[in-house]
């Protein structure tokens, strides 16, 4: 059989632009939604996401309301409303409906979304699976807009079905999303109810209100303060990379190399930049003219300075209180403890760590610690094995603080170990945002939480064993009592009965002697 | 030795201090030897393994001590009222007769034999009687024939005329009397075995001797009657084990004492008695470098420990030997010997080392 030739041209008329929306259409895997269960849930955690950092960033305690509906056994509709300030007109469908447009990709500052890619990438799933539109509702505190979106795969645009204006005599303000998908619905550790669970954890300000398929369940609000708001900061020069620093240059509005990297960079001064400049020997030149050679011995040349650690105001950590009251409201233990380190910093980027432990109580005994992530206060349910807060937990030696573990395990007992990732920008293993890579800064910062916190813990658990020794002690004692009178009977012929008594007395007296005795 | 008074006295009196501590409200202690390596010295003028003076504190109200307060004083209970009924239990029967369950428990107050064994061999140091006198007994384990007549219990029993199986020697041989010794020396065997192969050549008869043998380590019992004969009869005793260190061990048990019978080692205790093989020479001399069994990580450790007790650590020919079987690095069998002729043992090997006194000390 002949093969048909395909010429150059044949493929050149076949080329053409991919939009980023078609890209995730056809990857859908990249965002979370692999499967049917896992895409219900990311869809949930986008809309919940985004109503956190609209609430917290315009000062607002968040109510927030997600219902989920079974329309069918694969079927489903989501519904996530919040009281946040609401979005204005113009910009609901470019908001919504088109991918990797956002206000945080472009800055450096703590939050849970970073590429405006979540909420969008829900809505294209939906569209997907169902064909519907995605219905969205927001108000600024005047009129309410809700418009039916679709989105333009190959154009990444927006297109709004239809548009309505409401009145809005409550002067309700916040934004609804109300959209169908395919998906299938589970409870358990991976679950909608568990997102939510944690997410109230590490953010009890917030009160959230589920209404699943099966019931409503509330969690409520437990402190009444909101967190500080992160400041946004410019790139540290260290974590800068090669690539990035080229269009830096050649956007930079500043005409020399002095005043480029010290405006564009935070904790680059006057001498430094000097420095920098001398080591890289691109004295006198205008930063838009540099070539790749020279871009590239300014990359060296920074990496070789030294240069003060990126402020950390950026950084907006939960804070131990707040910590152990989230852990508190959601699980029935006995003792609580936080930690949260200084800021540290990895490839430039500042980051913080917290560690919360919950101990004893209804937590179960016979199986190993369970480990809740967070980053940036977003639970991360999957992918728990790859995260370097996995590979820090077990890293740690918990025997130290009376645990039981096995070697490549985490530790065995009633523990929930928290652990908070907070950070201008999170290393993700993947765009699925669902584990952070091992840095070796940031496993070392995880580990000294941990220990930390172990050793405050075992404190209470080393008196708790000692209170339950006592009482198993005196329980055996009991327990020979009558076998020693028995006994002591047959050898000395002096009745029993007496001799349980005069010893009962000794225990109730307290004995004397026993320390000594040792072992 | 105690007297039977002596025996209840210190049990009565270990019963006295424990309700005295209990009247002044304290913590019921006894003081207990320690039956550990730690605590045993050999004594160089007598020969022989003896006791230190090390006494541990057992406590009744003490997590780690309490069950074995119980299971010592239980013990005492048992001797007294065997002492008092003029009966002997078994080691075994010690056991079950120990052993319930404490009330509102799933637990015992002993769970095996090791424990209440245990338990007596605490009660033998706390109250410095020996087993027998305490009325438990170990089992029979070993067999002895020879040109003696003793009477046991009112009967006479001829230790030439018991064909084959020869006389099972009582766990308590205390009461025996010898009524006749005709033998000139006693030979010991460490496998029954070659006891019997020894007995079906009637060595005995044609080396004038008696041979009693064991099952492994010798018991009390065997060793009680291989002392008497030795002290009472003057009756020199030649040793028979395997070639390998835990012969040696075996060896060193009948000569010098045990570790953890260190207490009684004056009445069970042979400084006078021989080592006649398997020695690491007789292993070239006999050509029985090819039934060599090559000695496992436990062989090697044992014979490490055994060279550097204090009893052999300065005798110049033990340690010879020692060395040769490390470089041997295997051990040797007495049934080995058979590979040179049925009745080599009997009719060559023994005649030959007791004619040259072939012999280690």
């Amino acid at each position: 059989m002949a093969e048909k030739i395909v010429t150059a041209e044949d493929l050149a008329n076949k080329m053409r632009e991919v939009s980023v929306a078609e890209f995730f259409e056809k990857n859908r895997h990249l965002l979370g939604y692999e499967n049917t269960t896992k895409s219900l849930l990311t869809i949930v955690k986008e809309a919940v996401d985004n109503s956190l950092d609209a609430t917290n960033e315009a000062g607002i305690l968040p109510d927030i309301k997600v219902t989920l509906r079974e329309l069918s056994p694969d079927k489903f509709k989501i519904i996530v409303e919040d009281n946040g300030p609401g979005i204005v007109e113009e910009k609901i469908s470019l908001a919504f409906g088109k991918l990797l447009y956002g206000s945080k990709f472009h800055r450096l500052r703590q939050s849970r979304g970073t590429q405006g890619i979540g909420i969008s990438g829900a809505i294209l799933y939906s569209q997907l699976t169902t064909g519907k539109p995605v219905r969205i509702m927001s108000s600024t505190g005047k009129a309410i807009h809700s418009v039916d979106l679709l989105i333009d795969v190959l154009k990444n645009a927006p297109i709004a079905a239809s548009k309505k204006e409401e009145r809005n005599p409550d002067k309700w303000h916040g934004t609804k999303i109300e959209m169908e998908a395919e998906g299938r619905y589970m409870e358990g550790r991976q679950s909608i109810p568990e997102f939510l669970k944690q997410t109230a954890i590490a953010n009890p300000y917030a009160k959230i209100v589920y209404d699943g398929p099966n019931g409503k369940v509330t969690f409520d609000r437990a402190v009444k303060e909101l967190p500080i708001q992160p400041k946004e900061i410019k790139p540290h020069p260290y974590g800068v990379e090669l690539g990035i620093l080229r269009r830096m240059a050649t956007n930079t509005h500043a005409r020399n190399l002095v005043g480029f990297l010290t405006t564009e960079f935070s904790r680059v001064g006057r001498s430094s930049a000097d420095q920098i400049i001398r080591l890289a020997k691109v004295e006198n030149k205008n930063p838009k003219d540099l070539t790749h050679d020279e871009t590239g011995r300014l990359h060296k040349a920074i990496q070789m300075v030294k240069l003060v650690s990126p402020p950390t105001d950026c950084l907006s950590p939960m804070g131990e209180k707040i910590i152990e009251e989230g852990l508190k409201k959601e699980l029935e233990a006995e003792f609580f403890v936080a930690v949260t380190r200084p800021p540290a910093v990895y490839r430039g980027n500042p980051f913080q760590v917290e560690v919360g432990l919950a101990y004893g109580g209804k937590l179960p005994t016979d199986s190993t610690a369970q480990l809740i992530r967070f980053a940036n206060r977003v639970p991360l349910l999957y992918h728990q094995s790859d995260c370097a807060t996995s590979e820090a937990t077990i890293d740690t030696d918990w025997r130290r603080y009376d645990f039981q573990q096995s070697s490549g395990q985490l530790p065995q007992g009633p523990l929930v170990i928290l652990i908070h990732f907070a950070s201008v920008y999170v290393p993700y293993t993947s765009e699925g945002k669902q584990a952070i890579a091992d840095y070796p800064e940031i496993i070392k910062e995880i580990k000294l939480a941990l220990q930390e916190a172990g050793r405050k813990l075992s404190i209470y658990v080393r008196q708790k064993n000692k209170r339950r020794d006592a009482q198993l002690r005196s329980e055996l004692f009991e327990k020979y009592i009558p076998e020693l009178a028995e006994s002591l009977e047959k050898l000395t012929d002096v009745k029993r009965q007496k001799i349980i008594e005069d010893l009962e007395k000794i225990i109730k007296k307290g004995v004397k002697g026993e320390k000594e005795a040792g072992s | 030795m105690k007297k039977k008074q002596e025996v209840e006295k210190s049990l009565k009196n270990l019963g006295g201090k424990v309700l005295g501590d209990i009247d002044k409200g304290e913590n019921p202690s006894i003081d207990v030897p320690i039956r550990t390596l730690s605590n045993v010295k050999f004594d160089v003028e007598s020969q022989m393994i003896k006791m230190g003076g090390s006494l541990a504190k057992r406590y009744f109200f003490n997590v780690g001590h309490v069950r074995k307060f119980v299971q010592t004083i239980e013990a005492a209970a048992v001797a007294k009222e065997l002492i008092d009924v003029q009966k002997h239990l078994s080691l075994r029967e010690t056991f079950y007769k120990m052993k319930r369950t404490l009330p509102n428990s799933n637990i015992n107050l002993v769970d095996e034999q090791e424990e209440s064994n245990a338990a007596i061999e605490d009660l033998e140091l706390i109250t410095g009687a020996s087993r027998e006198f305490l009325h438990i007994n170990a089992n029979k384990l070993g067999s002895v024939a020879g040109k003696v007549v003793v009477e046991d219990k009112g009967d006479t029993i001829d230790w030439s005329k018991l064909g084959s199986g020869g006389w099972a020697i009582p766990s308590n041989v205390e009461e025996i009397i010898f009524k006749k010794v005709d033998a000139k020396f006693i030979i010991y065997l460490e496998k029954a075995a070659e006891w019997e192969r020894l007995h079906e050549d009637r060595v005995w008869e044609k080396l004038n001797c008696i041979i009693i043998s064991s099952q492994g380590q010798a018991t009390r019992g065997i060793r009680r009657l291989l002392q008497r004969l030795h002290v009472e009869h003057k009756l020199p005793v030649y040793i028979l084990v395997d070639g390998d260190p835990w012969g040696a061990y075996i060896y060193s048990v009948i000569k010098y004492g045990s570790i953890s019978l260190a207490h009684i080692s004056q009445e069970l205790a042979i400084p006078g008695a021989k080592m006649l093989g398997l020695t690491a020479d007789d292993v070239v001399k006999y050509e029985l470098k090819r039934h060599l069994i090559k000695f496992e990580e436990v062989d090697v450790k044992r014979l490490e420990q055994v060279k550097n007790y204090d009893w052999f650590k300065d005798n110049k020919e033990w340690q010879k030997q020692f060395k040769l079987w490390k470089e041997l690095n295997g051990k040797v069998e007495l049934a080995a010997l058979s590979s040179k002729g049925i009745t080599f043992i009997s009719d060559k090997y023994i005649p030959d080392k007791i004619k040259h006194k072939e012999w280690l000390d």
